[in-house]
């Protein structure tokens, strides 16, 4: 239980094993932890992005839905009015029509009437003047007194 | 015990007594198990038998069962964590890499805990203190008998199988830690640096004298207390160890006194074994943690 020699060779040898240690131990065991604390680092800020690029697309599809709705809700609004204009137009239309019929038979009525009144107007004046020939018994000169006759008719 | 002629006493000195490998000087008197003397003709290497030839054999002997102990152990730890370090994914970790990088984990967790400075050696000692001088302890657990009996039987006198019972392994490893504490000491602080703090404080310049007293003390406790505290410890174990195994040894026949010796043998001795287990982990951790704390003293510019 003597100090000796082999403190010396004791101190060299920790001295090796410490630089052994060093060398092939430690660096290569601490390299590989690093590197894998880096890979889940990694991981876990890929996933977090993930999430967020997931609630992101999330909000935008949202975003996306709430304006084709409003779109759709623009067209079938823009329809409804374009719907109700068509009809307006086609009432208006029909409207102009009808009072272009009735005007038409209005004049076409007037002038059977006044041709009417013109073939009444000369049968008239025939039957006149037959009535007036039968009252004298003769037969009277319808060019003497076909002046005389005008005016009756103007006054029928 | 390991043979009915031994006294007590001898079986506590045969396993105190390491293997020493060394050279008796010329004219030595060797005093073989018969009693004969034989004085040497010459300066002999020889191995020593007992504790007055490896006193005589100065300081240039090798007490070779704590040299190879301490190379076995070493050099299976660090095969061991090298496999691991070759083999190191980054993918999931399996059985022993699992230990291991849970094991160098622990130890980086602590030395940053304790070490402020950078350094990438103070990592890897510590790892290396601490399994190594784990590893030399655990040899404690192994019935203290059953080595030196194989080896008696291979013709070896005598093999002290716990290296840290030997101050020599615990101070060799001190004096390493303490010349890296003078070495970074010295670096980042300057030579002049160093000194300052070794005699400017606590007092001034003008007490110089006594500053350097009480510093150089301070100094010179680290490696001594670090070294003393390693033997210590594991020395007292191994010696309850030897004493509790001695109660089983003074068995004389079948009666009640010795059947109860030697059921309390078996229950002390594993009793305290257990309790060892606790004994050297923490000192393995004592250690590694105060090597990490000078070195961050060595480190810093104040203190």
């Amino acid at each position: 239980m003597n100090i000796n020699a082999t403190l010396l060779a004791q101190t060299i040898m920790f001295a090796l094993f410490v630089w052994f240690c060093m060398k092939f131990v430690w660096t290569p065991i601490i390299a590989a932890l690093e590197e894998r604390k880096k890979q889940i680092a990694d991981g876990l800020a890929d996933a977090e992005r993930a999430k967020h690029d997931l609630e992101l697309a999330a909000k935008r599809a949202a975003e996306i839905l709430r304006e084709a709705k409003e779109k759709s809700a623009d067209i079938l609004a823009g329809g409804e009015k374009r719907a109700s204009e068509i009809i307006e137009a086609a009432k208006d239309q029909a409207r102009t029509e009808g009072d272009r019929i009735i005007t038409g038979a209005k004049a076409e009525i007037d002038q059977e009437v006044f041709r009417a009144k013109e073939q009444l107007r000369t049968q008239v004046s025939a039957i006149a003047l037959a009535g007036a020939s039968k009252i004298l018994g003769r037969e009277i000169d319808a060019k003497a007194h076909n002046d005389l006759l005008d005016k009756l008719v103007a006054e029928i | 015990m390991s043979s009915e002629a031994l006294t007590s006493a001898e079986y506590i000195k045969h396993h105190l007594q390491n293997l020493t490998y060394g050279q008796l000087p010329a004219g030595y008197e060797r005093h073989d198990a018969s009693g004969n003397v034989e004085a040497l003709q010459q300066a002999t290497w020889t191995i020593a038998h007992g504790a007055e030839e490896a006193k005589a054999m100065g300081f240039w002997a090798l007490n070779l069962d704590t040299f190879i102990m301490s190379l076995l152990l070493g050099a299976v730890f660090m095969f061991m964590f090298h496999r691991v370090a070759k083999a190191a994914s980054t993918g999931v970790p399996t059985g022993l890499q699992n230990f291991c990088e849970w094991a160098l984990e622990f130890v980086d967790n602590s030395v940053r805990g304790s070490f402020s400075g950078k350094n990438n050696m103070v990592g890897p000692l510590a790892l290396t203190v601490f399994f190594w001088i784990f590893s030399m302890n655990l040899m404690d657990l192994l019935p203290i008998d059953y080595v030196p009996l194989v080896m008696q039987a291979l013709g070896v006198p005598y093999f002290k199988v716990v290296p840290s019972t030997d101050p020599n392994a615990t101070f060799g490893m001190a004096i390493g830690v303490f010349l890296l504490v003078l070495y970074y000491s010295i670096k980042v602080k300057g030579l002049a640096g160093f000194a300052g703090e070794l005699t400017l404080q606590p007092f001034g310049k003008w007490g110089m004298p006594v500053n350097l007293l009480l510093e150089g003390v301070n100094l010179i406790a680290k490696p001594i207390s670090l070294a003393l505290r390693l033997f210590g410890n594991m020395y007292a174990g191994e010696m309850i160890f030897i004493l509790i195994a001695l109660m089983g040894g003074s068995y004389l026949g079948l009666s009640a006194a010795s059947a109860t010796l030697f059921g309390s043998q078996i229950l002390l001795s594993l009793g305290w074994a257990i309790f060892h287990i606790l004994i050297i982990t923490l000192q393995a951790f004592i250690f590694m943690t105060l090597t990490v704390v000078y070195l961050d003293m060595a480190h810093q510019e104040h203190h």
